[in-house]
């Protein structure tokens, strides 16, 4: 746990070692809702932008879009003179990932003011947050810190006498997967099936209830108000690697010391693991991990020295998602760890296209027949046969079903031999009464 | 014309069309299931997945789904690649892994479009080897059966019934494999136009009920192009054959009327051809009241004999063929011809016709109906009376959402990103009406008013319109209605209504005679006019009660004889012999007038099909033919003439009335029918003698057509068993029959492709062999038919210049302890033959009084009491409705028990004495349930 009150960790700055929440007398006085008061009637939209733009800002949330190409998209003339929105995605529910609870948890307002700043350089004049719903501590703590910004003047009518005018809510998400989906976000915030939408037209044009809106990570919209308080060199200059910023990273696990830490972009994966998670737990040794959640690509021991960024991690054949890592130990079944995530996956499939609503299950039947010994050697062909069938970005309505074959598709390159080993000894070497 | 590269081969196609459609249209076989021509995309089913090439050189191309994908120049696909094969097979197989193969059992099977694709994909060798999922079914009413374990989730069923045709009651639940379609529990579906599931759904969940209990499958059913009589819309049917018996309707795709959708009323509405009730052969009445069977010569004999001896006078029928009409007036004379309407709605479709022959607004087909940006609907429950027009409404209200979806250059097949976008955002559309109705729902406002007051909103509009609302007198009307609506707020409405209607590029008037009221015709038709005086091509459509209203109305001409004036000449002993085609008059005015005009007869011959009152006080009967079992011509409510055919040969001594009448004729040697032998010749000589109906011979082609040489078969090349349906009865196959009527054929020999849109009999194509092979009959993907739609048109769009605007009679004013009636049209029981299908009658309920909520506590009546309506006129059931105008009393019009009560008659209302409530309301009134 990071506890620096240095601009080097400025997500982190409030979070306390007991990850007591911070309020809105305590933010003010380690210079919160400066940035809010200094911006507003004083920077105009498109300042607010440039500077979004020029800091190099990725989303947080998984896929790493720029942030400020994404907001360049909303028009602006808004001639009709209708609504735009600006929707916080807090529905963290990706595999081994906790980043965004602690910055929940710990610092609601630091969100709020990103969020104020956020909207108010696309110029929506309301906002959401869309909050798993299992985080109702963090959903309970965000609406008594909006409650106060309200009082302060930070929302609502004429914020802080510049005319501009936002509101902004909760929403508990009615619980599902899919929904930080943004556009099955976008579908759930309206009260429909949580299905996710083709795109285009893309949300930035036809969002929530048609308008243009923009959805954005919780770790993302916390950056904002740094950004535009210090610039985008100052936010460029944190990062280690061409990535800017700090990153919340996360490893779960058998580590010693399992956690979150905000930590300069592309720290290198062993210093994550072995310095701040504290290496393996006696007895452990590493055979994989997931970098960035649950719907990434396995790496292996060879990539510990890997810079964990966007391009570094691609390029290695998987994603950086979301920055939590879930390792993989020796003495865990690789077969049984990715069934479990297929089941995972299937069941969170919202059932709308062929393949996700009945690939994943099959695959996960099958999954399962090769864990407890039922498995045959053509079922290696028919997951194969599925990796390519459902894997594709294209092939699906959206990206869980390709997500939820990255583990699958991994396991299968690097721990085949495990597999062909359950299907030959007709057991899972890994469980009780196993390796007959 | 983007010009795009399939496999190689370069193809010219069609600007704003997606690969999909692009690829039917060209007759490539790309399997989908999602897409449907009427909804658009939204690219659940991965069915119609193809490769796409970035260029010439990119040799690998990604996935795309046809669907989804716009044609644009120089765009190279690939659909036979093994990429995009293995693709698509490996879909098929994954919609497989849960559904039962119960093809076999299914009613589905044999015309299943799973089964097509599953065949077109060349899936074969299943890899799953789990268990499938299963669900409970549901009932979901006597229409549709259910079962959810051949769903492929393709999503179509909830988007037709609540996107498409607004349904709120049945919804897709849970979510990943295991998405449920159904309601939210057991119970009848509610939606009036529930039945085109069967149709939409691509395999067997949903399936009409009445086929499944008595089922045939498509390959063994005879069918002919035929016109649904359940209303005056004119949609197109396929009704369906085996064994003397009419086992199922399907729509007839007709680009300008129906499109791919009928009503419940239509679809599940024709079963009264297969009732018990049904006449087999002529009756004579003997001196003891009973009646004794003839054969077809003695049946004439006597025919003959009275028209030869009496002074014969006849009455039509609005819901027989102009033909059996023509012949009718033709052996009666035109002056002692009654169309047979009641003495109300005599008035009533008069003046529709009249109204639509002098507007200078077009009158417009179901497609220029969806074309409407801005609609009135005034004093009209289209839903239930001619409830295809709803539909259509629903999608007119959409055009809002084309446009804005033109502004982010969306294409109109994009459906889910459209509906996404617009959300709650819609065209215009007001409705005027005596109490809520069923398109509440998508209006943008909707008003209650007494029929008076909606004439005098009718004509404050058009007052707006023209620019002299601020002028115009107090009218009478609203003062009258003053209580519910003040003169202030009847002009601030007009002119919302005016402004909207006359901001629009198609604007659209809806009215018609279910309200009753002359005035509100007139109203309608006044708008209209004072939109076409301001330079806009406005559109008038006017409902009229049944199949052939208008068609009758153009052949008796505005001067024939009503009841009343029969009854004077009966009395006047000017006749003594009555003939009446088709028409129970026991629903055409009060049971004490038709029993004194039949009793003032000597003679009176009926010809029906089913035993009514009005049979049973016949001195003789002969047994028509319905729908099914002969041919003729409907006029529908736009004046489209359109033709039926046999879909069977009646049996027994039934026979079409057209040919009862010309043999009685022949027999008279009547001078006038004697170049009269085939039905073309009758039609022929009708659009002779009639002006107003010359264009009816050009509804569809003569009997000589031709297709390609060839007759057109009624039954499809797999028709089976035609040596063994009658082995029962004898092993010697009968000669099949003969039609000299027509050029459709009592065989599955001939050609059924590319002939005229009016001679469609069945669709089947190779390897299509659902009703998805639609598109191989159509010019291109949802298309128009390729041999044409059809129908003549009979009123031509402003033709006439604009009159003066028509005086219709005011309806009287209620008095301090009267209420006025107001009919309130029931889609399930109004309409006199669907009522009698077993299916519909279950829905129909029983005949009701509905009252306001004040206006019953006035009366100290409650839900399910009896109320009594005049001195003995009836006694119904009161319903409660607070959206019920107040001062109206609705009568659920042609339901048994309401046939005394006429449409704005002013009344007396008391509880009813001896009544007894139904067991169900006993019971919550012991529980405290009523007040």
């Amino acid at each position: 746990m990071s506890t620096g009150a240095s601009l080097d960790r400025p997500l982190t700055r409030n979070v306390r070692p007991d990850r007591s929440p911070t309020d809105l007398v305590a933010y003010e006085a380690n210079g919160g809702y400066r940035g809010l008061r200094g911006t507003i009637g004083t920077l105009s939209p498109a300042d607010c932008l440039q500077i979004v733009k020029d800091s190099k800002l990725r989303g947080r949330g998984g896929a790493g879009f720029p942030t400020g190409m994404k907001w360049s998209f909303v028009p602006m003339d808004n001639a009709d003179g209708g609504h735009k929105y600006l929707i916080c995605n807090a529905d963290e529910m990706e595999p081994g990932t906790f980043k965004d609870r602690l910055l929940l948890e710990c610092d609601p307002h630091q969100l709020i003011e990103g969020m104020i700043l956020s909207a108010y350089t696309i110029q929506a004049d309301i906002a959401y947050i869309f909050i798993r719903a299992e985080y109702h501590k963090a959903a309970r703590l965000l609406r008594e810190a909006i409650a106060a910004c309200y009082d302060k003047g930070y929302l609502g009518k004429d914020i802080l006498g510049s005319g501009y005018t936002l509101d902004m809510q909760v929403h508990s998400s009615a619980g599902r997967y899919i929904c930080g989906e943004e556009t099955a976000l976008i579908s759930s915030l309206e009260g429909k099936r949580a299905n996710p939408r083709a795109k285009p037209p893309f949300p930035q044009v036809s969002g929530l209830w048609g308008r243009p809106t923009i959805v954005n990570n919780v770790e993302t919209l916390c950056n904002i108000h740094h950004i535009i308080e210090r610039g985008a060199d100052w936010f460029q200059g944190l990062g280690l690697t061409e990535d800017a910023g700090t990153k919340m990273y996360g490893v779960s696990g058998r580590v010693k010391n399992p956690g979150c830490w905000e930590l300069p972009m592309g720290t290198p994966i062993r210093q994550i693991i072995e310095e701040y998670a504290g290496g393996m737990e006696d007895g452990y040794s590493l055979r994989g991990f997931l970098p960035g959640g649950g719907s990434t690509d396995f790496l292996t021991p060879e990539h510990l020295d890997l810079a964990m960024d966007y391009d570094t991690i691609g390029k290695a054949g998987s994603r950086m998602g979301t920055g939590t890592m879930i390792i993989l130990d020796d003495q865990t079944c690789p077969v049984g760890f990715v069934k479990n995530l297929m089941e995972f996956f299937a069941r969170e499939s919202c059932g709308f296209c062929t393949p996700c609503r009945d690939g994943l299950p099959w695959s996960a039947q099958v999954l399962d027949d090769i864990e407890h010994g039922r498995g045959r050697p053509e079922d290696m062909d028919t997951l194969a046969r599925q990796v390519t069938f459902i894997g594709a970005i294209g092939n699906t309505h959206c990206a869980l079903a390709p997500g939820a074959m990255e583990p699958l598709q991994s396991a299968m390159k690097y721990f085949r031999e495990d597999f062909e080993r359950h299907i030959t000894g007709g057991s899972c070497p890994w469980c009780d009464g196993g390796a007959h | 014309m983007p010009v795009i590269t399939i496999d190689g081969q370069s193809y010219e196609v069609e600007q704003g069309k997606n690969l999909l459609e692009t690829c039917l249209s060209l007759g490539l076989d790309l399997p989908y299931f999602c897409w449907h021509p009427a909804m658009g995309s939204i690219g659940a089913c991965r069915q119609c997945a193809v490769v796409q090439y970035q260029n010439a050189e990119d040799a690998r191309g990604r996935i795309v789904m046809g669907c989804m994908t716009p044609v644009t120049d120089g765009a190279i696909f690939s659909l036979a690649g093994d990429k995009a094969q293995q693709f698509r097979e490996a879909i098929v197989e994954s919609l497989m892994l849960n559904h039962p193969h119960d093809c076999p059992v299914c009613a589905e099977g044999g015309e299943c479009h799973l089964q097509d694709m599953t065949v077109m994909v060349g899936h074969r060798d299943r890899h799953y080897r789990g268990l499938k999922n299963t669900h409970r079914n549901q009932d979901l009413g006597p229409l549709i059966n259910h079962e959810m374990n051949r769903c492929i989730t393709c999503y179509r069923c909830t988007r037709y019934y609540r996107d498409y045709a607004g349904g709120t009651d049945l919804a897709a639940m849970a979510a990943h494999d295991h998405v449920y379609f159904g309601r939210h529990q057991e119970g009848v579906l509610d939606s009036e136009f529930a039945g085109n599931l069967v149709e939409v759904c691509p395999t067997g969940v949903f399936t009409d009920k009445g086929l499944v209990h008595d089922y045939t499958r498509k390959w063994d059913l005879q069918s002919a192009p035929s016109v649904c009589t359940a209303c005056a819309v004119g949609c197109n049917t396929m009704p369906g054959e085996r064994y003397g018996r009419l086992k199922r309707v399907h729509n007839r795709f007709n680009a300008e009327v129906n499109g791919y959708f009928l009503c419940d009323r239509g679809r599940f509405g024709a079963g009264f051809v297969n009732s018990d009730q049904r006449l087999d052969y002529p009756g004579l009445r003997e001196d003891d009241g009973r009646f004794r069977a003839l054969d077809h010569h003695q049946a004439l004999q006597h025919m003959m004999h009275a028209c030869e001896d009496g002074k014969v006078a006849g009455i039509g029928s609005p819901r027989a063929s102009v033909e059996a009409n023509f012949l009718l007036r033709t052996l009666v004379g035109a002056d002692n011809f009654a169309p047979g309407f009641s003495d109300a709605e005599q008035v009533l479709v008069n003046l529709a016709l009249s109204l639509q022959q002098t507007s200078p607004a077009t009158t417009p087909d179901i497609r220029s109906i969806e074309s409407a940006d801005a609609i009135l609907v005034l004093g009209e429950d289209v839903t239930n009376t001619a409830p295809r027009i709803a539909l259509a409404l629903r999608q007119s209200v959409r055009n809002k959402a084309y446009e804005l979806a033109a502004g982010l250059r969306l294409e109109t097949w994009q459906d889910a990103a459209i509906r996404n976008l617009a959300q709650q955002q819609r065209s215009p559309l007001y409705i005027a009406t005596v109490a809520d109705t069923r398109l509440d729902d998508v209006a943008l406002e909707r008003i209650s008013l007494a029929p008076a007051a909606i004439a005098a909103l009718g004509r404050a509009v058009a007052a707006s319109i023209r620019g002299e609302l601020a002028n115009a007198p107090a009218d009478a009307a609203a003062e009258e209605f003053s209580q519910q609506f003040s003169q202030h707020q009847l002009h601030h409405l007009a002119t919302a209504i005016a402004g909207a209607l006359a901001g629009a590029q198609r604007p659209l008037i809806v009215s018609g005679t279910g309200s009753g009221s002359p005035a509100v015709l007139a109203a309608a038709a006044e708008i209209a006019r004072s939109l076409c005086a301001n330079n806009k091509q406005a559109m008038l459509s006017l409902a009229v009660p049944e199949a052939n209203s208008l068609g009758q109305a153009m052949l008796a001409g505005p001067t024939a004889p009503n009841l009343q004036q029969l009854q004077q000449r009966l009395d006047a002993g000017e006749i003594d012999t009555l003939v009446v085609l088709e028409n129970d008059l026991f629903r055409r005015g009060p049971t004490d007038r038709i029993n004194e005009l039949l009793a003032a007869c000597r003679q009176v011959i009926v010809l029906d099909g089913l035993d009514n009152a009005t049979t049973s006080a016949a001195s003789l009967v002969l047994p028509a033919a319905n729908f099914a079992e002969s041919e003729g011509t409907l006029v529908s409510m736009e004046g489209r003439a359109q033709r039926y055919y046999q879909v069977f040969q009646p049996q027994a001594e039934r026979h079409p009335s057209w040919v009862w009448l010309l043999a009685c004729m022949k027999e008279l040697e009547r001078a006038e029918v004697h170049p009269l032998h085939h039905f073309d010749d009758i039609t022929r000589a009708c659009s002779a003698a009639v002006p107003a109906l010359a264009g009816i011979a050009g509804a569809a082609p003569d009997h000589h057509f031709r297709n390609v040489g060839v007759r057109i078969p009624r039954q499809p090349h797999r028709y089976s068993g035609r040596t063994a349906m009658r082995a029962n009865i004898s092993v010697h196959e009968p000669r099949q029959p003969t039609d000299e009527e027509s050029p459709l054929a009592f065989s599955m020999e001939g050609l059924n492709r590319n002939q005229p849109g009016s001679l469609l009999p069945y669709v089947w194509a190779p390897g299509w062999n659902s009703n998805q092979s639609l598109h191989r009959f159509q010019s291109e993907a949802g298309g128009p038919l390729k041999g044409g739609t059809g129908g003549a048109r009979l009123l031509q769009a402003g033709a006439a210049s604009a009159a003066g605007p028509v005086v219709a009679e005011e309806p009287a004013s209620p008095a301090p302890g009267q209420w006025q009636l107001v009919p309130r049209q029931r889609i399930f029981g109004s309409d006199e033959l669907s009522a009698l299908s077993p299916q519909i009658a279950e829905l129909a309920g029983n005949a009701y009084l509905e009252l306001h909520p004040d206006d019953a506590q006035s009366l100290q009546l409650s839900e399910g009491d009896g109320v009594e309506v005049g001195s003995g006129l009836a006694t119904l059931a009161v319903r409660i409705n607070a959206s019920l105008s107040q001062g109206c009393a609705g009568y659920s019009v042609g339901l048994p028990g309401t046939h005394n009560l006429q449409a704005l008659a002013l009344v007396e209302l008391r509880p009813a004495t001896h009544w007894q409530r139904a067991p169900e309301l006993i019971g919550s009134d012991r529980s405290g349930g009523h007040s």
